[in-house]
């Protein structure tokens, strides 16, 4: 079975001339299905970048990307957005949920784009808010919920559609330490019970230290991959 | 999809109400200035039409003249002559009747008042001709045209004016030397198609005004009318070439007579309307097209202003097309919501409109419908850009944006 994430000697490089930078700098890496993988590095580091091109959000200057044996380098805009709309969900450090919309419309959005009709998108659209246990919130719109809330729907929105990659930025970043707890909780969970493959980006170490394998980045380039062991 | 389409677009309508109600009023304005115009217009060319029929359908007016106008004893040409509407009636074809008709504007007097109207000398033919009846009284009896008595028939007007509430019938009223008996009331006929009143009229037998008024045997018009519509243009055929004969005019030579039929008049007029009509539509299809520009602004700022919302959307896996369905259909919903409230507006114009300068009122179904769709197509021409741009957004720099 090829491994759900393979890149060789991908690069991402903005601007031109005296001011090149490269973001990603001929990295190699690959990720196999049912991986929890944190991705650390300092600001600059390249590791949002890297994500929003596993994610299929942006593409690369250089090199090759294949999602489940598939290339994805070279397809044009729309088979980018079928890619995520049918195995990538996302979780944003700025939640990214729709103001003034319901939160059961926010989880509900993935699955408008996917033509599922109405009565099934209820039902799967519940079962995910009873996943992240906000069953009691489904008509509260997002900016009546606090960030842990809007954050746990913001995860709901990501696994409603049940899919293969959960891709996670900076999850965290805007929460408390108690509130950050349960929603690493219910990520954990995810990929234990559900066998989603997580990818994950984050500042904090102890964040960090809760996935299976933390991959750093200095400069565009992989400094450091480790696997934790099972019984840490 | 499409429904998920328009239901985003009402309630992103509702949530800018205010703003979205001031973008519509381009297409409202615009929408409204079309179909006022075009109404009121059409209520303008039926009216005419109406007027034109009052005068007699399947009429042919003909004057010793080379154009149209009042003749005051033949320009250039000769008046008609009694012989004339004799070989007339004697020689063509499908004739209903032909009338001779010979007018001057004079003061008639009764007691105290006095009225300036047109007195015509005619015989029984003009009520055939005109399709013009008699309210009361009679018609000139045979005694009366032959010896040229000094009796009269009155229009509604005349009838008004001199007489109020007093019995006009029997009562005599005077015209420079002459006093004459009212022997008959003319129905009320109302406007001409030229504005003038129809109804301001003194007839006596064509005998009495020659002798009395006139001082000569000049007819100065011919009215005649054909059995059915489809005859007149024969009909004219046949006038010519029989008034050509008898006013020795050469092979060579164009006619001293001018003739023209109600039915000319009156297509004359409308056409003169319609183009006027279609000037004043097409001004206001402007304002409609300015009124789409108005739509094509405000959807690019909210698409600007909702970068980040379809950066989420794109994220999360809606295609170019989904995105550029929502935002044409928002636009499209816009511009269809402002081309009712044109329609509703435009409605109430044209009533205050047509009763202000007393014009029929025409609902026209047809404008109605087409400005509502060239509403629509506005709001898709207009629409398009602005939510192409949404479409092609890239998602990763949508969704960076503050």
């Amino acid at each position: 079975m090829p491994p759900l994430i393979r890149v060789t000697g991908l690069s991402k490089v903005y601007g031109a001339g005296q001011s090149r930078l490269w973001a990603l700098n001929h990295v190699d890496l690959e990720i196999q299905s049912g991986e929890f993988v944190a991705i650390m590095g300092p600001s600059g580091s390249g590791k949002s970048t890297f994500m929003n091109i596993i994610g299929c959000l942006d593409v690369p200057t250089q090199g090759a990307y294949q999602f489940n044996g598939v290339e994805v380098t070279g397809l044009d805009h729309d088979r980018l957005a079928i890619l995520r709309r049918h195995y990538i969900g996302f979780v944003f450090q700025g939640f990214n949920l729709l103001a003034r919309t319901t939160a059961l419309e926010n989880v509900e959005l993935p699955l408008i784009y996917r033509r599922v009709d109405r009565g099934a998108r209820r039902q799967l659209a519940h079962e995910a808010l009873q996943t992240v246990k906000l069953e009691q919130w489904v008509d509260h719109t997002a900016n009546e919920l606090s960030v842990g809330q809007q954050q746990r729907v913001a995860i709901a929105r990501a696994i409603v559609t049940r899919p293969t990659l959960l891709l996670a930025d900076e999850p965290t970043g805007n929460l408390d330490s108690h509130t950050s707890q349960e929603i690493m909780a219910l990520i954990e969970a995810l990929n234990r019970e559900q066998g989603i493959t997580v990818v994950m980006v984050t500042h904090d170490p102890l964040v960090a230290a809760i996935a299976h394998r933390t991959v750093y980045f200095v400069d565009g380039h992989v400094t450091s991959d480790q696997h934790q062991s099972e019984s840490a | 999809m499409l429904w998920n389409a328009l239901g985003l677009a009402l309630q992103e309508i509702r949530r800018n109400a205010l703003r979205s109600f001031l973008t519509m009023l381009g297409i409202v304005i615009g929408v409204a200035a079309v179909v006022t115009m075009i109404t009121v217009g059409d209520g303008a060319t039926m009216q005419v039409s109406q007027q034109i029929q009052s005068l007699g359908s399947n009429l042919v007016m003909i004057v010793p003249s080379r154009r149209m106008g009042p003749v005051h004893g033949g320009v250039g040409a000769p008046a008609f002559r009694r012989a004339d509407i004799e070989a007339i009636r004697r020689d063509i074809d499908g004739l209903k009747a032909a009338a001779p008709l010979a007018s001057s504007s004079l003061t008639a007097v009764v007691g105290n008042g006095n009225w300036l109207s047109a007195v015509t000398g005619t015989d029984n033919a003009f009520f055939t001709v005109r399709e013009w009846p008699i309210n009361a009284g009679r018609r000139f009896s045979s005694t009366e045209l032959v010896s040229g008595s000094a009796v009269c028939i009155v229009g509604a007007t005349v009838q008004r004016e001199l007489f109020g509430d007093e019995p006009a019938l029997g009562a005599r009223l005077r015209l420079g030397k002459m006093a004459c008996r009212v022997i008959g009331l003319l129905a009320a006929k109302g406007q001409s198609a030229m504005g003038s009143d129809q109804d301001n009229l003194i007839l006596m037998p064509i005998r009495t005004f020659q002798r009395r008024i006139s001082g000569n045997q000049d007819i100065g018009l011919i009215q005649v009318s054909a059995n059915s519509g489809d005859s007149v243009a024969a009909l004219q055929v046949s006038l010519e070439a029989l008034l050509r004969e008898r006013r020795h005019i050469a092979v060579n030579e164009d006619d001293n007579f001018t003739m023209m039929s109600t039915r000319e008049i009156g297509e004359t007029l409308a056409g003169t309307l319609t183009i006027l009509t279609a000037l004043l539509g097409t001004v206001a299809a402007v304002s409609l097209l300015v009124g789409g520009i108005g739509i094509m602004n405000i959807m690019l700022v909210s698409v600007t202003e909702r970068t980040r919302e379809i950066g989420i959307r794109l994220a999360i896996g809606a295609l170019m097309r989904d995105v550029l369905l929502q935002f044409l259909v928002e636009a499209v919903v816009l511009s269809a919501i402002g081309g009712l409230l044109g329609i509703a507006l435009a409605i109430l114009a044209t009533l205050a409109i047509t009763d202000m300068i007393g014009v029929p009122f025409v609902l026209n179904l047809g404008i109605i419908l087409l400005g509502f769709s060239f509403a629509t197509v506005i709001g898709v021409v207009f629409g398009y850009f602005p939510a192409r741009r949404a479409a092609h957004m890239a998602p990763i720099e949508a969704l960076r944006h503050e």
